[in-house]
């Protein structure tokens, strides 16, 4: 099967779902891994040690910023001219846009947000997460190129192998765009909550504790901190509920659960938050569950596999501080 | 300005959805518009109250998607459309681009398209850069505020990474994300006016569609492994005791 991984990144921080995605493409046999963008070689170098045998690099600086539009025109050209069976990219936002744009172009479907993939011969039945992770489907793409995007953390990710490296082709860009980008200002630093190993979220119960005698925006402001304490300690990253993130205490960015993002930590801490169904299905494939709630009666508890019956307030510093020492931090 | 706004009708999100011979069944659970598209809705209000002109919304779905676009009408559209067709009912994502951007050509004169940046069905949240492509409009995508000059829009798109000014000329195909404003309520003269209101239904032969087949299919239906997960809540003399007993237990499991 001629199976080509795309590489997606931002500004040269790759998305770390694309490494995984060259080792499911190597299951298949050979990769070729596909980068595009402007000074982007420390990409290219990343691809081969995490197991592509050969790269496709498109710089130019018409890409320098990520356009679907520009990104989709020259997959599609190269993909028109080099046919491969199979295009495996990571379920980014960008990915998603390209690949839909890509498929129209090469009348073709996508196969989105991928947790396990079946093969039989030539044949892929992926396995993908509907209704918020409610029911899953089997499912098939019946034209060529597939293109295939992969949940990240879904699929283990290749050790990666220093010094090894591989043939690179460069090919020419698309870069007839419709749009232009004209501004960018970096989100508040900190792991994203999609490629997090270890979360840390707040819900209502942050900004609801009138003990502290706060008002509501310095409670959300005090609990937020010591969520954020604890996350950088673990590193972390930092989430939240609905309630929080309509309140305006958090950046949507952070929000889990419907609406927000299903993310699949293998540590997922909930403080101070119900678990209404809405959230619940945000952190259904994490791997452990924590409750920290004062409401011995929230939903939370029959998703976690600990829990604690407590203020937050009081407990996450203590928490915290438990992990320094035993972690020897 | 005439806005089309794209929406949908799925199960509620309360719903406890599972699969039930083969078919999706939500139980006695109402279908609602799917909650991302109440913000494209209301990202085609605003657009409204700033430009002028009309807003029309428009569903793919069967007889009850009528529902969702009276949401639509009672949260403030000017009009709704349904497009609904027996050969509808297996579409993909492709399928619904064409469709959608066949009505955007029939409604005529649309300066902006705008869409939820994705369903909480099937959730693929392809279907607006297809549309896009097939119109070959710009896209302008997960919008957490829209600016329109002229004939010029411009968009705070807002990404994992932080947030990008992206622009284009119109007509232009948008989706939007959270930060655009809550959702207003249906007003009471609105519900009344949704009530009444007579919503055309379009079929693909009208569409000067024929021919529509799936690419992408699904050939099962699952439930999800059950996670039994039996929750130990952990006690001890004083919080401190808890603390550390927790972080043994966390350790324990090796996810650190």
């Amino acid at each position: 099967m001629k199976t080509w991984v795309y590489i997606d990144h931002f500004k040269g921080e790759a998305v770390s779902a694309s490494w995984e995605a060259i080792g499911v493409g190597k299951s298949f046999g050979s990769v070729t891994a596909l980068v595009f963008g402007s000074g982007v070689e420390s990409l290219v170098t990343a691809a081969f040690e995490f197991g592509a045998d050969e790269v496709t690099l498109v710089e130019d600086a018409a890409l320098a910023d990520f356009r679907a539009e520009t990104y989709a025109s020259t997959l599609s050209a190269l993909a028109s001219v080099g046919n491969p069976d199979l295009i495996l990219l990571p379920t980014s936002f960008r990915a998603r846009e390209m690949a839909a744009m890509s498929a129209i172009d090469l009348n073709s479907g996508v196969l989105i947000d991928v947790t396990a993939l079946e093969v039989k011969g030539e044949k892929i039945t992926a396995i993908r997460p509907i209704y918020e992770g409610k029911l899953q489907e089997r499912t098939v793409c019946a034209a060529k190129p597939q293109f295939i995007t992969l949940r990240g953390r879904a699929f283990p990710r290749p050790a990666r192998e220093p010094g090894r490296s591989g043939t690179i082709n460069r090919a020419a860009a698309k870069t007839e765009a419709l749009t232009s980008v004209e501004g960018y200002s970096a989100s508040e630093s900190g792991v994203s909550i999609n490629d997090a190993g270890i979360i840390v979220a707040g819900g209502r119960g942050v900004s609801n504790n009138p003990s502290l005698g706060l008002d509501e925006k310095a409670t959300a402001e005090k609990g937020f901190t010591l969520i954020g304490e604890l996350a950088s300690l673990l590193g972390g990253a930092i989430g939240a509920s609905r309630a929080a993130v309509d309140a305006g205490y958090i950046p949507y960015s952070h929000q889990v659960g419907q609406t927000g993002k299903v993310v699949s930590p293998d540590l997922y801490i909930a403080a101070g938050i119900s678990g209404s169904i809405q959230h619940v299905v945000g952190i259904r494939t994490a791997k452990l569950v924590i409750a920290i709630n004062k409401d011995a009666e929230a939903p939370i508890f029959t998703v976690a596999r600990y829990g604690v019956v407590g203020d937050l307030f009081t407990f996450l510093p203590l928490l915290t501080a438990a992990f320094k020492q035993k972690l020897g931090k | 300005m005439k806005i089309v706004v794209c929406i949908k009708q799925v199960p509620d999100s309360e719903a406890k959805v599972v699969a039930l011979n083969g078919q999706v069944s939500w139980g006695e659970s109402p279908l609602v518009i799917n909650p991302f598209d109440e913000y494209a809705v209301e990202a085609g209000l605003q657009q409204r109250e700033l430009q002028g002109g009309e807003v029309i919304a428009v569903c793919i779905g069967g007889e009850s998607g009528k529902d969702a676009l009276k949401h639509a009408l009672a949260m403030g559209a000017d009009s709704a459309i349904l497009i609904c067709d027996p050969a509808l009912d297996l579409i993909d994502s492709q399928g619904a681009a064409r469709v959608l951007a066949a009505a955007i050509q029939k409604i005529g004169l649309v300066e902006l398209a705008i869409f939820g940046r994705q369903t909480i069905d099937t959730s693929t949240g392809l279907t607006t850069a297809q549309t896009a492509r097939i119109l070959g409009w710009p896209m302008l995508a997960l919008a957490g505020s829209i600016k329109i000059e002229g004939s010029k829009a411009s968009v705070e798109r807002v990404i994992e990474e932080g947030k990008q000014t992206v622009s284009a000329n119109l007509p232009a195909v948008l989706s939007v994300v959270q930060s655009i404003g809550e959702p207003r309520y249906p007003s009471f003269m609105g519900i009344r006016k949704a009530s009444k209101a007579v919503i055309p239904s379009w079929t693909l032969a009208e569409l000067g569609i024929a021919g529509l087949k799936a690419v992408v299919t699904r050939t099962e239906l699952l439930n999800p492994p059950s996670r039994n997960v039996a929750c130990e809540i952990i006690s001890g003399s004083s919080s401190e005791e808890i603390a550390g007993s927790l972080v043994e237990k966390i350790l324990a499991e090796k996810v650190i």
